[in-house]
């Protein structure tokens, strides 16, 4: 009979094997974690998570300083993991995580291979990612013919199983992986149609209006949305409406196209149901956990990092943030609970929302401070403050909802700080 | 030749099926989906209802509160969740009140079980999420919730199991009777006899009376929108929670469902397009805003899904339970609107005592086994249970829909045992494979993979919900270039 | 003299500055708007003969996986894009392929090869 439970110890656990994971992973070890302490979790047949499927470019300018596609990051990180001889358990999907009495963490998971798994571990890091908001969440009228897609299930069935999901294609919403589809599908030989975009802004990065849909003279409707799905069998058709300033549809706008496909590229979530699973605190703006500098959730010794902390645009800044998570869990592994202050960082007006949460006094290192806008702002100064001291004050010519933006606090300006609470706020010039 | 052919495999369908599975007799339900459950009984609001709302006398009062009744040893033998979370209609002002006492006074005269009514702070104290505007309630503890295409599905499946057989793609588009004995023709030319027909055709009820020769019949289609909202609303409330009924119908009900999402709707609206089950944005915003009335913190932003249903009603407003009076050999189930979930097994079993009456010989199987074995519910199972099943079948370790962890196991399953799944949809009501609220998003292309290689067919040619529902429409690399 | 200005969103990094470039009958006077030199040569590039890195995938046999991913490796002409493809579709690689693997050594002529962009092993 074949093995069919296991019951194992490790000192850190790492829930997803994609980018965050594995650079948590990688850090960990740098940072002190014997490998062989370290077990990754990943519920697909290999690492690398969804970059396996983002074939295109444009990944790893800031950390490698090339364009590299999704595939070849991955396999960069993947290859640092084996060398380090990290372990993982693939084809598995965690199931549950609970905080134990002694304060360990005990996660069930399960596999073919190996059936169901207990696990109990001192440290855990989140790094689940994120999946892309469905036709339901969106509440889109009409008929429920086959035919819709998220962008990311059309990007694994044409990239990775080879098959094409359309041949004529509306696309609603302008976020990166929709414009990287509409591209895709196009050079397949596919006809798409036109982008629908509810806000008046792009969801997504510039050059990718340019190089995916300009290139390819693909309509962007900005502030329209689809506002009802033809077809019985398979999607016949749309209608798109343009939307006011509260993105009601405007009767009289309709107009019709016909396609067989939608694909719908209309945000992301952070994959936060065993967190919330858990008992950790969300913040309700990211959908992720609540964390400090060093990506440490509200539960010690529970780290997160990536997507499934807050939704990035670019794969770089979430192997620089998994290496604080991992770098973070090494060190809460070695020396425990940080024993300073810790402020709260609060965006206010336009910026929608700061991560981390909470920063740790005193610091020994700088502190970076990732945030998004809620609308498009031309020329305005960042600014942080605590209290009446300013932390940081610097311009930025234009700041776009679809691209996260950063400042980062030097230690020493930190340094002196023991109450209050950190704010971040826009000031237009 | 087959004794009984029953035309519909709806809820009701299927359970008169399995009622004739008991006996020694050739039975086959002819369906003209691709599945079970696909017209009525895919799309309601899976409300076993106590009762209190059906006039006196009638026979919907008749059938809904045996009905109510039979469901807990039904619903066992199917191994299909049923649960009596109780009923509660709100009253908002003296008029409602009104309307309670009559409803209560109903109740008791149809023999409902427990039934009374409690002050709005009584209601808020068992329900501590309905608006504080209530001022009254009717409670009816016998009310329960099943999944209706659930029941449907294993109900045709244990008739299957005890030789009834299914044929489904078969739209019944001309008829004859001959010699003693009912030709039934379908839309592609494929014929079946049979002794007797039970025409259970749900919407399409009165037009196959029609092609069976009884032409006094009329249906018409009530469309009711709902939304279907995400597990972390399912605690909202714990009782099926109604405003008071109109003439319309029961109202906008706000109840959780066996699954443990929450159920809003249903509009009601009367049209005579007996397909049209897209949703529109009014109808949507209706259920949203009255959902609200009863239950204001109910998260509207946790909507997973909408869909219509569309209910089958007669203007006589009651059940249509008779052998034809036009023609031999025959027997017409029609009219069967809310609450016909609730009155199903009550029908099954009368249209059996009807069939008897017309001379059916009904002698006793001895190999009769009302219990079905159900596709096993790894979500559901604790850790021993789940580490069995994966000791048996590895394929249970395979986790495919991460929201309703459902594993490979499970899909396979619900391909190859009675009533098998064809396509995605089938899947998806059997296991609820992408009924989360990723809708879909990652398991789609896995369920495919799954499917194409069960049934042995290339992923190209498996579909949504049939016919030309195809969900790829090639291969990569072979696109057209020159357009 | 016929000088224009014509916007431009800069696609050589993620940053995707906002360029405007100044054109003289055709021909390219200068760029504002970039904050890098590599913006100032697309600038250029894409006014004149733009260029584009293909990614695509390419049919493998006896893999893991039906398709491998590939990529030019540079950039090419951006109206070969289409031709490019049909190169791209018409190749079938046996398994297995490692990364870097040149798959086509001169795409329609560019003087740039197609390499892959992962390993598939064989099965």
């Amino acid at each position: 009979m074949r093995e069919i439970g296991a019951e194992m110890e490790r000192e850190l656990v790492i829930i997803g094997g994609g980018p965050a994971g594995l650079a948590a992973a990688a850090a960990a070890v740098e940072n002190g974690v014997a490998a062989e302490d370290i077990l990754i979790l990943e519920r697909e047949p290999e690492l690398g998570g969804i970059l396996l499927q983002c074939i295109h470019n444009g990944f790893g300018i800031h950390r490698f300083g090339e364009e590299l596609s999704g595939p070849e990051y991955a396999a960069r990180f993947a290859k640092k993991v084996a060398e380090l001889g990290i372990p993982s358990l693939l084809s598995t999907m965690v199931l549950t995580l609970h905080r134990m009495e002694d304060g360990r963490k005990e996660i069930t998971a399960v596999s073919s291979a190996h059936g169901l798994i207990r696990l109990k571990a001192r440290a855990v890091v989140l790094a689940m990612g994120c999946r892309e908001r469905g036709r339901g969440a969106l509440n889109i009228p009409g008929t429920r013919p086959a035919g819709i897609y998220t962008a990311g299930a059309a990007q694994k069935f044409v990239n990775i199983k080879g098959f094409m999901p359309g041949r004529k294609v509306v696309i609603l919403g302008s976020g990166d992986i929709g414009l990287i589809m509409a591209r895709r599908m196009t050079l397949e030989g596919a006809k798409v149609e036109v982008v629908a975009e509810l806000m008046p802004y792009s969801g997504g990065l510039s050059r990718n209006i340019q190089q995916c849909l300009r290139d390819f003279d693909i309509p962007l409707l900005l502030s329209h949305t689809i506002t009802q799905i033809h077809g019985k069998e398979r999607v016949t058709g749309v209608t798109i409406s343009q939307v006011d300033e509260k993105r009601r549809p405007i009767l009289g706008t309709e107009q019709y196209f016909a396609c067989d496909t939608v694909l719908l590229s209309c945000g992301l979530i952070p994959e936060n149901e065993l967190t919330r699973q858990a008992g950790i605190p969300l913040d309700p703006v990211t959908g992720g956990a609540v964390v400090g500098e060093n990506r440490e959730t509200e539960m010690p010794g529970v780290f997160a990092a990536g997507n499934v902390l807050h939704v990035h645009d670019l794969v770089d800044f979430v192997s620089a943030e998994a290496e604080l998570a991992g770098a973070g869990a090494a060190r809460w592994l070695a020396e425990g609970d940080h024993a300073g202050v810790k402020l709260a960082v609060r965006p206010q007006g336009v910026i929608r929302y700061v991560v981390p949460q909470t920063v740790s006094l005193p610091a020994d290192e700088d502190v970076r401070l990732f945030f998004r806008v809620g609308e498009v702002v031309e020329k305005a100064a960042v600014i942080v403050e605590c209290g009446e001291k300013v932390l940081y004050k610097g311009m930025r010519p234009k700041l776009l909802p679809g691209e996260m933006e950063s400042v980062t606090l030097k230690a020493e300006t930190l340094s002196g700080l023991d109450s209050g609470q950190l704010t971040v706020r826009l000031e237009k010039r | 030749m087959m004794d009984v052919a029953v035309i519909g495999a709806g809820v009701v369908g299927a359970l008169v099926a399995r009622e004739l599975s008991r006996y020694e007799l050739d039975v086959c339900m002819l369906e003209k989906a691709d599945d079970v459950a696909m017209g009525t009984s895919k799309a309601n609001s899976a409300i076993i209802h106590a009762g209190f709302d059906c006039q006196p006398g009638s026979v919907m009062a008749r059938m809904n509160v045996r009905g109510n009744a039979m469901m807990d040893e039904l619903a066992q033998q199917l191994s299909v969740p049923f649960k009596r979370n109780g009923s509660m209609v709100l009253g908002f002002n003296e008029e409602d009140t009104g309307t309670l006492q009559v409803l209560l006074e109903r109740g008791i005269k149809n023999g409902v079980p427990g039934v009374k009514i409690v002050s709005g702070d009584e209601a808020r104290a068992l329900e501590p999420n309905v608006s504080g505007e209530v001022v009254a309630a009717l409670v009816a503890p016998s009310g329960g919730i099943v999944c209706p295409y659930e029941l449907t599905i294993a109900a045709a499946g244990n008739a299957m199991d005890n030789g009834v057989q299914l044929f489904t793609g078969f739209e019944v588009v001309e008829a004859h009777f001959e010699n003693g004995v009912w030709t039934l023709v379908s839309a592609d030319g494929n014929e079946v006899q049979a002794k007797v027909v039970v025409n259970a055709a749900g919407l399409f009820s009165d037009r196959v009376a029609a092609i069976l020769g009884d032409t006094d019949y009329h249906v018409f289609p009530r469309r009711g929108e709902y939304l279907l909202l995400d597990r972390d609303q399912g605690t909202m409330v714990s009782h099926t929670i109604f405003q008071c009924p109109s003439a319309m119908g029961k109202g906008i009900l706000v109840t959780p469902t066996v699954d443990g999402n929450l159920l809003l709707g249903p509009t009601s609206e009367n049209r005579e397009d007996r397909e049209d089950t897209a949703t529109t944005a009014e109808g949507l915003a209706t259920v949203a805003r009255l959902a609200s009335k009863s239950v204001p913190g109910v998260n509207l932003r946790a909507v997973i899904t909408s869909f219509t249903g569309l209910r089958s009603c007669s203007t006589a407003h009651d059940f249509v339970i008779e052998p034809s009076k036009n023609q031999p050999q025959l027997v017409e189930i029609t009219g069967i609107e809310s609450p016909g979930l609730s009155s199903a097994p009550a029908i099954a079993e009368y249209v059996v005592s009807l069939l008897k009456e017309m001379g059916v010989q009904l002698k006793e199987k001895a190999d009769f086994n009302p219990y079905r074995r159900p596709i096993p519910r790894f979500r559901e199972m604790d850790i021993e249970e789940r580490r069995k099943l994966i000791a048996e079948d590895a394929r249970f370790g395979q986790i495919i829909c991460r929201c309703e962890t459902v594993t490979a196991g499970e899909i396979v399953r619900a391909l190859h045992q009675n009533p098998p799944a064809h396509d995605l949809d089938g899947v998806k009501r059997r296991t609820r494979t992408g009924m989360g609220r990723c809708n879909g998003g990652f398991c789609t292309p896995q369920a495919v993979e799954i499917i194409a290689k069960e049934l042995g067919i290339p992923a190209e040619q498996v579909t949504k919900c049939g016919g030309g529902s195809r969900l790829l429409v090639g291969k990569a690399k072979e696109g057209d270039l020159d357009a | 003299m016929s000088e224009t200005i014509r916007e431009l969103t800069c696609i050589v990094c993620p940053i995707g500055c906002t360029l405007k470039v100044t054109m003289d009958d055709g021909k390219f006077v200068s760029v504002t708007g970039n904050t890098c030199p590599r913006g100032a040569k697309y600038a250029e590039t894409e006014m004149t003969a733009p260029r584009r890195v293909l990614t695509s995938t390419v049919k493998v046999s006896g893999g893991h996986l039906p398709l491998c991913p590939v990529r030019t490796k540079g950039d090419i002409p951006k109206e070969l894009l289409f031709e490019a493809m049909r190169a791209v579709n018409a190749v079938s690689i046996p398994a297995p392929v490692s990364i870097g693997q040149v798959v086509i050594e001169d795409l329609c002529g560019t003087g740039v090869p197609l390499i892959a962009t992962r390993d598939i092993h064989s099965v």
